[in-house]
C-alpha cells in the first residue's frame, strides 16, 4: 500500500493561515489503514488547527471528514455537496489523491496535509517498510524475491558493496544489506551461483527517468463513443 | 600490453607494485596536491586520485590526474557511480583519455549520505561491475553501453576494488571473480588492518587461481594517533580494526610512531603473502610519510620499466 505520515501541524496550519473555512479530508484507503490520513487523523488534525489558530486569533471554521478514496472520479463526486463553499480542502490523502482532487475540481484550493513516503507494508505494528519504487521492470525473480531497486542505497544490481558489515548497509544502523537477505535466500536455496552472472545496466526508461508515465489498458478503455 | 601505463608495466615486470593515494582539496588550489606528487614520485609507480571521495565535494579526480599527466607523473583515477550516469561517465572516461590519463578505477563510492551534501539526489545508474563491464567493452569492443559505436578506439588500464572485510566473507572472492570477468587488470583491496582475515581470503582466492588472473594490491594506511584508529574503526565505512591492533596503539608510547611500525610491518607481510603483486598506500593527511615507508618496506627504489 501507499504509505504516508502526517506534515508537522505548523506546517499545515501555516498553509492554511490565509483562508478562512478549512476543510480537512481524510482518505480511508492506504493512509488510513497505515493511520496518516483516515478519518480518525483528519479529526484529530482538525481539532489541533481549531487551538492552533484560536491561538493565532484566526476566524473561520475548521471541519473535517474521510472519504473511501480520494484517488478515484467517482468517490469525489460523492463529497462534493459536503466540501463546497469552504476556501481550503487539506487533503490528508497521498500525493495521488491531492492531485485526483485538484484535476477532478478546477476551483478547488486543496493543500496536503502528509508526505506520502513510499510503497510498502507494515512489517510490525507502527513500522511501515518499503518494499517498491515502482520501476516498471521487476527484477524479483532474479533476486530471490527481495528488492535491490527499493532495498540497495545504491540501487545495486551484482551484488553487495564493500560498505554492506554484519548484514547492515553502509547507510544505517537499522537498514538491512538487502544483497546480505539475496545472498542468504540464494545460499538456502542452494544458488549462490546465480549471483556470478553479470547483470547488465538496467532500462531505467521504464522507470519515472522516462518521464511521468500514464498506462494504457485498451482491452479495458470505455469507448466514449460519438 | 593493453594501455602502455607504468602501472601496467611494473605489474608485467612482476616486481611488487607501489601506488599512493591523493585526495583532491575542497578548493580549485592543488598547490598541495602536487606537492605530495612531487615528493612521492620517486617512490610510486602511479597515483590513486580520489573521485569526491566519501561524497564530500572536492576537486575532481579527471582535472587532477590531468595536472599529474602534466607533471610527468601517472594518475590512477577513481569513477564512482555515485554522482554520474552512464552518458558522464562515458563522456569523462573519452575526456580523461583525451587529456593522457591511462588508468582508471571503477568503484560504488560512499554514498551520498556521508558527505557534505546529503540531501542530493543518488545517481547509480549503473553499478560498479557494470561499470567494469561496460569500459571494458567500450575499449574492446569499440562500443558504448548504449550499442553505439566509437568514433576511434580507446585504451586503458582498468582496474577495481575489493574489500575482503565487507561481509558476507564468502562472496567476497566470488565478487573478485566476478569483477575480474567483467574486465578488472588490477585489484585494490580496502585497508588491511585484519590481516588475519585478509590471510583467510587470499587462501580462497589462490584456490580459484585468481591471483594469477589478476594484479591484487594490498590496500594500507598509516594510523597517525589512537583516536584516528578509532575513528576509522567506528566511522569509515567497509573498514575494520582489531581490538589488538587498537590495544597496541593504546600500550605504545609514541603512538604516531607505533602507527608507522604496523603500517611497515603490514607491507613486510603482504610481500611474504602469495598471490599479492603489490600495495596501494593511502596515507591520507599524512602523505609526506609515503617515501619512509616505502623506503623501510623495502620497496626503494622503485624499478625502471
Amino acid at each position: 500500500m501507499i504509505i504516508a505520515e502526517r506534515k508537522p501541524l505548523e506546517e499545515i496550519a501555516a498553509m492554511a493561515a490565509p483562508y478562512k473555512n478549512i476543510f480537512v479530508l481524510g482518505c480511508d484507503t492506504c493512509v488510513g489503514v497505515c493511520m496518516a490520513g483516515g478519518r480518525k487523523e483528519a479529526e484529530e488534525t482538525a481539532a489541533l488547527l481549531r487551538i492552533h489558530r484560536k491561538k493565532e486569533k484566526l476566524e473561520g471554521e475548521v471541519v473535517s471528514s474521510s472519504m473511501e478514496r480520494q484517488c478515484e472520479y467517482e468517490f469525489i463526486d460523492e463529497v462534493l455537496e459536503k466540501i463546497e463553499g469552504y476556501d481550503l480542502i487539506v487533503s490528508l490523502a497521498c500525493g495521488v489523491g491531492v492531485q485526483t482532487m485538484v484535476e477532478h475540481v478546477a476551483n478547488l484550493r486543496v493543500v496536503p496535509g502528509l508526505n506520502t513516503t513510499s510503497m510498502g507494508y507494515p512489517t510490525e505494528q507502527g513500522v511501515w517498510s518499503e518494499r517498491c519504487l515502482g520501476c516498471g521492470d521487476c527484477v524479483l525473480h532474479l533476486t530471490m524475491g527481495i528488492c535491490p531497486i527499493t532495498r540497495c542505497a545504491k540501487t545495486l544490481l551484482n551484488g553487495p558493496c564493500g560498505g554492506s558489515a554484519e548484514g547492515l548497509c553502509e547507510v544505517g544502523e537499522d537498514i538491512p544489506c538487502a544483497w546480505q537477505l539475496i545472498h542468504d535466500r540464494l545460499s538456502s536455496f542452494s544458488r549462490l551461483k546465480d549471483l556470478n552472472e553479470i547483470q547488465p545496466p538496467k532500462d531505467w526508461s521504464t522507470s519515472h527517468h522516462g518521464g511521468p508515465r500514464t498506462t494504457v489498458r485498451e482491452d479495458v478503455r470505455i469507448d466514449r463513443g460519438e | 600490453m593493453i594501455a602502455g601505463s607504468n602501472l601496467e608495466k611494473v605489474i608485467n615486470s612482476g616486481n611488487f607494485v607501489v601506488t599512493g593515494e591523493l585526495g583532491p582539496p575542497k578548493s580549485s588550489d592543488i598547490t598541495q596536491l602536487k606537492h605530495h606528487a612531487e615528493e612521492m614520485k620517486n617512490h610510486v609507480d602511479a597515483y590513486n586520485i580520489t573521485d569526491n571521495q566519501t561524497a564530500i565535494v572536492r576537486t575532481s579526480s579527471i582535472a587532477c590526474g590531468a595536472t599529474l599527466v602534466q607533471m610527468g607523473l601517472e594518475p590512477i583515477i577513481q569513477i564512482t557511480v555515485r554522482d554520474r550516469n552512464r552518458i558522464c561517465i562515458q563522456g569523462d572516461v573519452l575526456g580523461a583519455h583525451a587529456l593522457g590519463i591511462k588508468n582508471i578505477l571503477c568503484l560504488s563510492g560512499d554514498h551520498q549520505s556521508f558527505g557534505n551534501e546529503q540531501g542530493s539526489k543518488g545517481v547509480y545508474d549503473i553499478d560498479s561491475m557494470q561499470l567494469l563491464k561496460g569500459l571494458q567493452e567500450m575499449r574492446d569492443e569499440n562500443h558504448f553501453i548504449g550499442g553505439d559505436e566509437l568514433e576511434a578506439p580507446i585504451s586503458y588500464y582498468l582496474g577495481a576494488v575489493a574489500n575482503p572485510f565487507a561481509d558476507p566473507f564468502e562472496y567476497r572472492v566470488d565478487r573478485l571473480e566476478k569483477k575480474i570477468n567483467a574486465g578488472a587488470s588490477f585489484i585494490q583491496t580496502q585497508c588491511i588492518f585484519d590481516l588475519d582475515r585478509f590471510e583467510r581470503w587470499m587462501e580462497a582466492v589462490r584456490e580459484r587461481g585468481l591471483h594469477k588472473k589478476v594484479a591484487i594490491m594490498g590496500g594500507v594506511t598509516p594510523i597517525k594517533s589512537l583516536g584516528a584508529a578509532r575513528y576509522m574503526k567506528n566511522n569509515v565505512s567497509g573498514i575494520t580494526i582489531p581490538d589488538e591492533l587498537i590495544d597496541r596503539l593504546k600500550g605504545a608510547e609514541k603512538k604516531k610512531e607505533e602507527g608507522l611500525n604496523i603500517c611497515i610491518e603490514t607491507i613486510q607481510r603482504l610481500q611474504e603473502i602469495e598471490g599479492v603483486a603489490g600495495v596501494h598506500i593511502m596515507a591520507i593527511a599524512w602523505e609526506e610519510i609515503v617515501p619512509e615507508i616505502v623506503e623501510r618496506s623495502g620497496l626503494y627504489p622503485r624499478p625502471k620499466v
